[in-house]
């Protein structure tokens, strides 16, 4: 096939080459034509930006005076001044932020995948108001996310929240609870509101992969004889893989730069922060620009990095399982 | 392998109704086929038998056993549909051996099972694939495969061929017929291809608007149509209609004026028809003559040739007919043609549509076995 197709290519006379490349360069000419304004745009509000950040990773800037810094290797990352460690990575509170990140992400997105198939599936289904209840089910998506935390932070308050309310009603518990400032709970908090206000949008996702789906494989699966459970776990959770992968992906890197929900809802607690309210912390409250960017930039390299291999792990699968 | 009866089987979508009662008795081991226009209800009437849509009203037995009320899986039947239908993910042996997994058959049975279907179809080196690896003829056979595995009591196709090229539609149905032989399996067959339908049914029902218009084997279809719809339907190029008048009756003939002028005596019987009652006169491309001295004549509008025979376009005055002749055609576009009628193959239906009966032993062959269970439409 590959010798065919080269033999092919020696075959084709100097002058008919010659025309065809001529023509696909002025294609290409026109083609970078179209993608530059993009390139730039992208170049200048992400390139610059995260270049900067790496830059400034490396060096000893401080908010209070930006021009005025030194370069220091990797002494934000790691140091060793007179045998101790010092840096980043020898920080617990970093540590403990991006433990906090990763396990809000697990957990949120685990809950959020498994809720959003349930939704998808009851709003694949026939009924009358389908289209009004897909409308409905995305309002706490369309909410921002500093109202809706702001909202939640008031509804879990442990004095005047309607929920500590409600429980104490219903005597299910005996004193109010401190939701948002007790350790052990607010990052189940966060949770749970990530998993109100995402469900839909994972929802959305799935469902459209569902309408994808042909329908005549269902009823052979019922001329088969399928149980509805077994058709789902051997025909249309395999189906849809690609596409819930691509939704996990979506929300895990939304999941894993999570700031503004923990930031409002445990008001900046250091039990709770996550690795973007740690970032912010060191570059705003303690106005050391280069270790902030040290953690940005750790950041940036841990989502990449995750990326990557859910990346590999789907291709992998889509190799092997394609539609 | 098993009967299959329907008895005055009605079936509404909310307030539409498509199916209009329908009785119908599939023998054992018969193909039956459906045939009709788009939206004349067989695949609708298909999917009853199979269990896919509700019964509305009436009653459904296989094997004599009354499975209205039953799931596809439990009625013992297979389907083969159009888009065939098979599972996307999944390689040609596991579409075939998923059905099979759910019976509590034992591993060496599946494979048993799968593999004599795979070597009767000839797909065993195609077990691995997936489906979108296969042409549309081999994804057909594994579909086909899918239904024999589960030794099915009636198998169900759901007009399995149109989606294959016209070379690769006859070769299948030469397997399917050939299948058919093997097996002695009940196949109900949905087409609205009236060659599938008379190369591979022993009976064809025709349906037109949710009511079978007619059941017979294909030849006493095409030879004695019941009424004007089966006689348009059935043939092609399609039977000429030519609009005439009953000029007198004589015992065992109807004569008929034509409007060009002049009569035929038609050898149907008059079964109550009254002189002056207006009928419909029919007959086939193939029984039109062309003769110098001919009776009738018109002008040769449209010629089309197609090697063993050539069709005229005739414009005859009051209607066009259409004339078939073997060989080239040896008539040009404008040119005047005299032609007869072939008075023992015209048909005469009265204005409700309905065929006068024949004269035994006239244009067709023998009735067809007596216990042909037809309903009327």
């Amino acid at each position: 096939m590959t010798s065919a197709v080269a033999q092919g290519n020696v075959s084709v006379p100097q002058q008919a080459r010659g025309r065809r490349s001529s023509l696909t360069r002025s294609r290409i000419r026109s083609a970078w034509a179209f993608i530059a304004p993009s390139l730039i745009i992208l170049a200048l509000i992400a390139g610059w930006p995260l270049a900067r950040t790496i830059w400034f990773s490396f060096t000893d800037a401080n908010l209070n005076n930006l021009s005025d810094y030194e370069f220091i290797g990797f002494e934000n990352y790691l140091a060793n001044y007179d045998g101790e460690w010092l840096g980043l990575l020898t920080d617990p509170d970093w540590w403990h932020s991006v433990w906090n990140t990763v396990w809000f992400t697990l957990v949120s997105v685990s809950i959020e995948t498994v809720l959003g198939i349930i939704v998808a599936l009851i709003l694949n289904a026939a009924f009358p108001g389908r289209g009004l209840m897909r409308a409905i089910i995305l309002i706490p998506w369309a909410i921002p996310t500093i109202v809706s935390a702001k909202m939640w932070n008031w509804m879990l308050h442990d004095q005047f929240g309607v929920i500590n309310d409600l429980l104490l009603r219903l005597g299910l518990i005996a004193a109010p609870m401190t939701w948002t400032a007790n350790a052990d709970t607010a990052l189940w908090a966060a949770v749970m509101v990530d998993v109100w206000k995402h469900t839909s949008f994972m929802a959305l996702l799935i469902l459209a992969a569902l309408q994808m789906l042909p329908q005549d494989i269902y009823e052979a699966a019922k001329v088969d004889g399928v149980s509805p459970i077994r058709v789902f776990f051997r025909i249309t959770l395999p189906l849809i893989k690609p596409a819930l992968l691509v939704a996990v992906i979506f929300r895990s890197l939304d999941a894993l730069r999570v700031f503004d929900l923990i930031y409002v809802l445990t008001s900046n607690a250091r039990d709770t922060a996550s690795m973007s309210i740690y970032a912010r912390q060191q570059l705003v409250d303690f106005q050391e620009v280069g270790l902030g960017s040290a953690a940005s930039t750790l950041i940036f390299l841990i989502i990449a990095i995750i990326v990557v291999i859910t990346l590999a792990a789907g291709r992998v699968r889509l190799g092997e399982d394609p539609r | 392998m098993a009967d299959v009866v329907l008895k005055n089987v009605h079936k509404s979508f909310g307030r539409t109704a498509v199916i209009h009662g329908v009785d119908l008795h599939v023998r054992d081991g018969e193909f039956v086929v459906f045939v009709g226009p788009s939206g004349c209800g067989k695949s609708t009437l298909l999917r009853l038998i199979a269990g896919l849509e509700d019964i509305t009203a009436g009653d459904l037995l296989i094997d004599g056993q009354r499975v209205n009320d039953l799931a596809p899986a439990r009625r013992g039947i297979a389907m083969v549909f159009q888009s065939y239908a098979l599972y996307p993910h999944m390689n040609v042996y596991d579409n075939m051996a998923f059905g099979l997994e759910l019976a509590k058959s034992s591993k060496a049975e599946i494979d048993r099972k799968v593999r004599e279907a795979a070597r009767l179809l000839q797909i065993e080196q195609l077990l691995d694939r997936k489906p979108r690896q296969l042409s549309g003829g081999q994804r057909q056979r594994v579909a086909i495969g899918r239904a024999i595995v589960r030794e099915p009591k009636v198998f169900l196709f759901d007009e399995p061929l149109s989606n294959l090229d016209a070379a690769l539609r006859v070769q299948t149905r030469i397997e399917i017929a050939k299948l058919h032989n093997d097996m002695r399996a009940t196949m109900i067959y949905v087409t609205h291809d009236q060659v599938e339908a008379m190369t591979l049914a022993d009976r064809i029902v025709v349906l037109n608007g949710g009511r079978i218009e007619q059941v017979g084997t294909p030849l006493d279809l095409y030879h004695r149509p019941a009424n004007l719809f089966v006689a348009g339907f059935i043939g092609s190029p399609q039977m000429n209609f030519v609009p005439c008048q009953v000029a007198g009756l004589g015992p065992g003939e109807v004569l008929v004026s034509l409007p060009g002028g002049g009569t035929l005596a038609v050898p149907v019987q008059p079964d109550g028809v009254t002189t002056g009652e207006p009928v419909t006169l029919g007959i086939r491309p193939d029984h039109v003559r062309i003769r110098s001295e001919g009776a009738l004549g018109g002008r040769v509008e449209l010629v089309e040739e197609l090697g063993e025979n050539h069709l005229l376009h005739v414009d005859a005055g009051q209607g066009r007919l259409t004339i078939r002749e073997p060989g080239d055609a040896r008539h040009e576009v404008g040119s005047t043609v005299r032609f007869d009628l072939t008075r023992e193959f015209c048909h005469l239906f009265r204005r409700s549509g309905e065929a006068l009966p024949s004269r035994t032993g006239a244009a067709s062959p023998a009735p067809s076995s007596p216990n042909l269970s037809s309903s009327a439409a």
